[in-house]
Order: C-alpha cells, then sequence, then structure tokens
C-alpha cells in the first residue's frame, strides 16, 4: 500500500495538523518509505495468533466509587493559553 | 578533600549519611558544573535553588538525628518527560513550551522523598521521539565525547534520554532519570560510556510522565555504576493506584541483593542479534562480555529469536499508532501552545497550534499512526503488528527455557556524529534494532559499559531479564562491570 497526496493531506485533516502543499509532497515520500518498510509484516503467518493488549498480565483494578479528586478549578486553569473567568476560552463555535 | 562531582550515587550517600561532607557542598559543587557546560545543552531548565533546598533538608534531618533516604543528599537531572510541580516540563517541545505543572509525577515525588533534590529538567527528544537527541525544539544536546582522530566532530548523546546521558558523563549529575519506549535509556547509556536500567513495564509509575507510547513507556535510571541503578531504581519504583498498569507488588531489596556470582545462571545469545555486517568493535565487544560472563560462573548457551527482524516495523507501527492518539490532547484550548489565526475557527486553530507546535519527527509519527489506525487500514497494520508483537513475546518466552538471561550489544554502532544520519527517517530508526525486543515484549534490560571503539568512543553490552527479574539483570551488569576495567572518561572541552 502507499498514500498519494490527497491521502497526505486526509491523514493531516484527520490528525488536525496543518501542512502546506511542499511538505506534503516532502511527506509523500517519507511515509511511502516507512510504509513499504512495514510491509515486511505481512509476511509474518500470525495464523491463530491474539494481537497482545498487555506485555505483563495484569488485571484491570477496581476502586471503590468515591469521590477522590475535584475542587482544583484553579489547578485545571493554570495553564490554559486563553481561560476566561472560571472557563477555557475558545473560537466561537456557533454561529 | 573528594572532588564531590567525581561521586556516584552510593558514594554521595555514604558521605552524607557519615558527615564526611555535607549535603549542601555536594549540591553546590554540581551546580557549579551543571552551571559552566552550556555547551553541552544538556539542561532546558536549571533549578539550583531547588537542589540546595533539598540538601538542606538532608543536612537538616541528619543533624536531627533522624533516619535518611535511600538518596539522601544525591542532586539529580529529571528528565524534561515529568511533569515537576512549578518547573515548567515541556518534553522538549513548542507545544509545551511554558507549561507548569499543578502537580508531581509519582516517579520524581520518589525521589525527592528519598532525599534526592533536583539540579534541572533535561533536554531530550522531542516527546522522546528520537535516537539522537536532535529533535528537542531547544537544541540538539552534545556527547562529552569526541573520537580519537582528533576531529572535533559534535556527536550525539543518543536519545531520546540524551540530556541524561550526556549530563552524567560529563559529571554534572551523578545519575538522572530517563524513559525508555524503545530504547531511550539504554541506547543513550550505551553512547557515552555509562549504565542505564530499563525495569519491568509496570514496575515504575506513568502517573504525570508525559505520555508516548503507553505500552511501551517505562521509566528508569541512568548513573554511573550498577550499585548506583539499583540504589536509584529502588527509589523510583513502586505501586502507584492512579497509573492502571502499575504493578501491585513489592519494590525487591535490589542493591541489597547485587551478587557477581553467576554461577548456575545460563546466559542465552541470540543468533538472529549476529547481524551480517556487523560492526567489527561490537562484535569483539559482546565476545568480551561472553567471557566475562563466563568467568563469573554461567554458562554460555546458543537462543535463537526467531522474530527479532520484525521487532522495528512492529515497533513503528505501534509506537507512532499510541503517540497519534496520546497527543491528541494538545489543542490549544486547555494547556500549552495557541496558535489562533485572524478569523480562524476552532478546527482552523487545532491544525494551526499543532503545526506550530510539534516539530518534525512528532508532526511525522502523529500523521503514520493516524494513518495505521484509519477505517480500512487498522487491520493490515496495527492489528497485524500486535500479532507480530505476541510473537516476539513468545520468543522470550520460549528462550527462557533454555536460558535466564541474554546477552546482545545494546546499539549496533558507537556514537555517531550530529546530522549524520538525518537524512532519512529509516536510518535512524534502525539505530533502535537490539534495543526495541525487549521493549515489545515489556522486559527488564540494561546497558552497561562494554568498551571502546577504534575511535575511542564508549559501546554498551545489553542485558535482558524475565520480567520481573530486575534482580538477574543487575547482577550480571555488575559481574561485566567488574571484569570489564571501563574507566575512560570524556576528556573535558566544554
Amino acid at each position: 500500500m502507499s498514500v498519494d497526496k490527497d491521502t497526505v493531506n486526509k491523514i493531516a485533516r484527520l490528525s488536525r495538523i496543518a501542512i502546506s502543499d511542499a511538505e506534503a509532497d516532502k511527506m509523500v515520500g517519507e511515509l511511502n518509505g516507512i510504509l513499504a518498510w512495514v510491509e515486511q509484516l505481512g509476511e509474518v503467518d500470525v495464523t491463530g495468533v491474539e494481537p497482545m493488549t498487555a506485555v505483563i498480565p495484569n488485571k484491570l483494578r477496581l476502586r471503590d466509587d468515591v469521590v477522590t479528586d475535584g475542587d482544583v478549578r484553579d489547578k485545571v486553569l493554570a495553564n490554559a493559553p486563553a481561560k476566561e473567568g472560571s472557563f477555557f476560552g475558545v473560537p466561537k463555535v456557533i454561529e | 578533600m573528594t572532588e564531590l562531582t567525581k561521586l556516584g550515587v552510593a558514594a554521595i550517600r555514604e558521605g552524607v549519611s557519615s558527615g564526611a561532607f555535607t549535603a549542601v557542598e555536594v549540591a553546590t559543587a554540581f551546580n557549579a558544573n551543571v552551571a559552566n557546560a552550556k555547551a553541552l545543552n544538556a539542561f532546558i531548565v536549571e533549578t539550583p535553588e531547588k537542589a540546595i533546598d533539598a540538601a538542606q533538608a538532608v543536612d537538616g534531618d541528619r543533624a536531627a538525628g533522624k533516619p535518611l533516604g535511600k538518596m539522601a543528599g544525591v542532586p539529580i537531572g529529571m528528565k524534561d518527560l515529568f511533569c515537576t510541580q512549578g518547573v515548567q516540563t515541556t518534553a522538549a517541545s513548542h507545544i509545551l513550551e511554558g507549561f507548569v505543572p499543578t502537580y508531581e509525577s509519582t516517579v520524581s515525588a520518589n525521589l525527592w522523598k528519598a532525599g534526592a533534590g533536583m539540579l534541572g529538567k533535561l533536554n531530550m527528544d522531542q516527546f522522546a521521539m528520537g535516537s539522537s537527541n536532535e529533535t528537542s525544539y531547544f537544541g540538539n544536546v552534545i556527547s562529552p565525547w569526541r573520537r580519537n582522530d582528533g576531529s572535533n566532530a559534535a556527536l550525539a548523546p543518543g536519545g531520546s534520554s540524551g540530556g541524561s546521558s550526556s549530563a552524567i558523563a560529563a559529571r554534572l549529575c551523578p545519575a538522572a532519570t530517563g524513559t525508555d519506549t524503545g530504547g531511550s535509556i539504554r541506547q543513550p547509556a550505551a553512547f557515552v560510556g555509562i549504565s542505564g536500567i530499563k525495569p519491568t513495564y509496570g514496575r515504575c509509575s506513568r502517573w504525570g510522565v508525559v505520555a508516548f507510547a503507553s505500552s511501551l513507556d517505562q521509566a528508569g535510571p541512568m548513573a554511573r555504576d550498577v550499585r548506583d541503578c539499583a540504589i536509584m531504581l529502588e527509589a523510583m519504583a513502586g505501586f502507584d493506584p492512579k497509573d492502571s498498569t502499575s504493578l501491585d507488588l513489592p519494590v525487591p531489596a535490589w542493591e541489597a541483593s547485587l551478587n557477581s556470582d553467576l554461577k548456575g545462571k545460563r546466559i542465552g545469545i541470540p543468533r538472529e542479534y549476529r547481524l551480517d555486517g556487523i560492526d567489527e568493535d561490537i562484535a569483539k565487544m559482546w565476545d568480551n562480555g561472553i567471557a566475562w560472563l563466563k568467568d563469573a560462573g554461567a554458562e554460555i548457551v546458543d537462543i535463537s529469536l526467531p522474530h527479532t527482524k520484525y521487532a522495528l516495523p512492529a515497533y513503528y507501527i505501534i509506537a507512532p499508532a499510541e503517540a497519534s492518539s496520546n497527543l491528541a490532547r494538545y489543542d490549544g484550548v486547555r494547556f500549552g501552545l495557541r496558535d489562533l489565526p485572524e478569523g480562524a475557527g476552532l478546527q482552523d486553530m487545532y491544525a494551526a497550534t499543532r503545526a506550530a507546535g510539534f516539530g518534525e519527527e512528532v508532526r511525522r509519527r502523529i500523521m503514520i499512526g493516524t494513518y495505521v489506525l484509519s477505517a480500512g487500514f487498522y487491520d493490515a497494520y496495527y492489528t497485524q503488528a500486535q500479532k507480530v508483537r505476541a510473537l516476539i513475546a513468545r520468543d522470550f518466552d520460549n528462550a527462557w527455557a533454555s536460558c535466564d538471561l541474554i546477552l546482545a550489544p545494546t546499539a549496533p554502532s558507537a556514537a555517531f556524529g550530529l546530522g549524520e544520519k538525518n537524512a532519512d527517517p529509516l536510518s535512524m530508526y534502525l539505530n533502535d534494532v537490539f534495543a526495541v525486543p525487549a521493549s515489545l515484549a515489556g522486559l527488564p534490560a540494561m546497558s552497561v559499559p562494554g568498551g571502546l571503539s577504534k575511535e575511542g568512543l564508549p559501546l554498551g553490552l545489553q542485558i535482558i531479564g524475565k520480567a520481573l527479574d530486575e534482580q538477574a539483570v543487575l547482577n550480571a551488569g555488575l559481574a561485566i562491570e567488574q571484569r570489564s576495567g571501563f574507566t575512560a572518561e570524556a576528556k573535558k572541552w566544554w
């Protein structure tokens, strides 16, 4: 499988990363180089093999259903690039 | 008086607790070395006052007769991937420039509790993506080492923990934290002639560590010798309910149990690691390592890890996939950089922010990850890679039937020059060929110095152990350390 420029632009859109035309051109070659290289995984016989989900057997814990955190609004907002009052500020999203 | 910056973790702790010198004297000496080594660019932020504060607390505790911690009086460098309350944490990225955490990572908190102090935040490859420390937004870290050919070519300190390796090798700190996703502790340790261990996945909490690839990311210590690594790992490790993959197990007494007598241990030599065209110096060092372990009483056995050649391509699907998901959080809304072009809406703001805030390699990996997870390609790439990963882990399980540890080189070459491997991302990726399999299988693995190349540069030997058997890894590391006679140091030019 290989990607063309349209695909690269689509991936960039899905990734929410703005790219210029020149960057997209360069990325076509780079991604195709990497994809051609990982393609060799296709030759491995994986019949009956379950995809790995955890490297070390470990069962997920459940904790008590109680509040353990909160009341830290100012801390949550401390690094916001554009806070407004006690909210995160964003550009207008509704017309 | 002893030159304090020549001392390692154990010697500093010993001297502070016996009263031979004070923790403040130690911190002051290392602060001076840090301040005088700007040419290495190992630190993004220096925190001399933090080092002094922690040292004063330790000296105070000693004067009051209180018990001292495992790292009492030891000033360390903190990789900039660990969130430190009140101190900028960037993962060496522009998108997190100016981010000041309001919380402390579990690993760093554990270290401060054990009596360590912070000299500063160490430079690294951006979001830990790189093997040469050339992807940092804050500039390349330079290795203190130079080739013996009279050239002054700037060499890579390895990556992604390149600030950590450079700082320790240049004696700016006796030890530092590292993180290892696909070799990021071991390869930089090998490049500068120090030791470093990636413990079993889940030993060290990931809470408060900027995420790269969560199923692989694991913190560990980097230091001048094996004992220092054991001490620091004890201080870093432990169960943390805030990390869902943290192992709920007691922390073993690794330091107290160190023993370099390897009688009864079987060391596997994986034939697939003996690549065609293997570097002559690397092959020779590996043979020396085999002889040293034999001398320590171990039995050497030939083993096969048949899926080795597929580890790197599997890694370069799995790690970018996880990264593309983890790095979705950088949106210009809640923290970090925001780039809002005139008249832009929310979607344009996301795209502009991420284009401006992520470096080239990070953007490349996010896009690869997005692609392999996208509809229509998920099974062909991601599911296939996770199946191959299961086979790689199975290779190790099968090997443990005939051996207890595995010995291999850490990296396929000595340190390369900055800029030498930049043209093609693939050639850089290939540098992690020996490191990645143990990462994919979550196994403990360590690099210790194994000798020098013809150019006079350090080479590392890697020991891989069974899950949870850090002790055997450390013991074999110690056996090598006692026999390699490695005392070479970078000659000061900075």
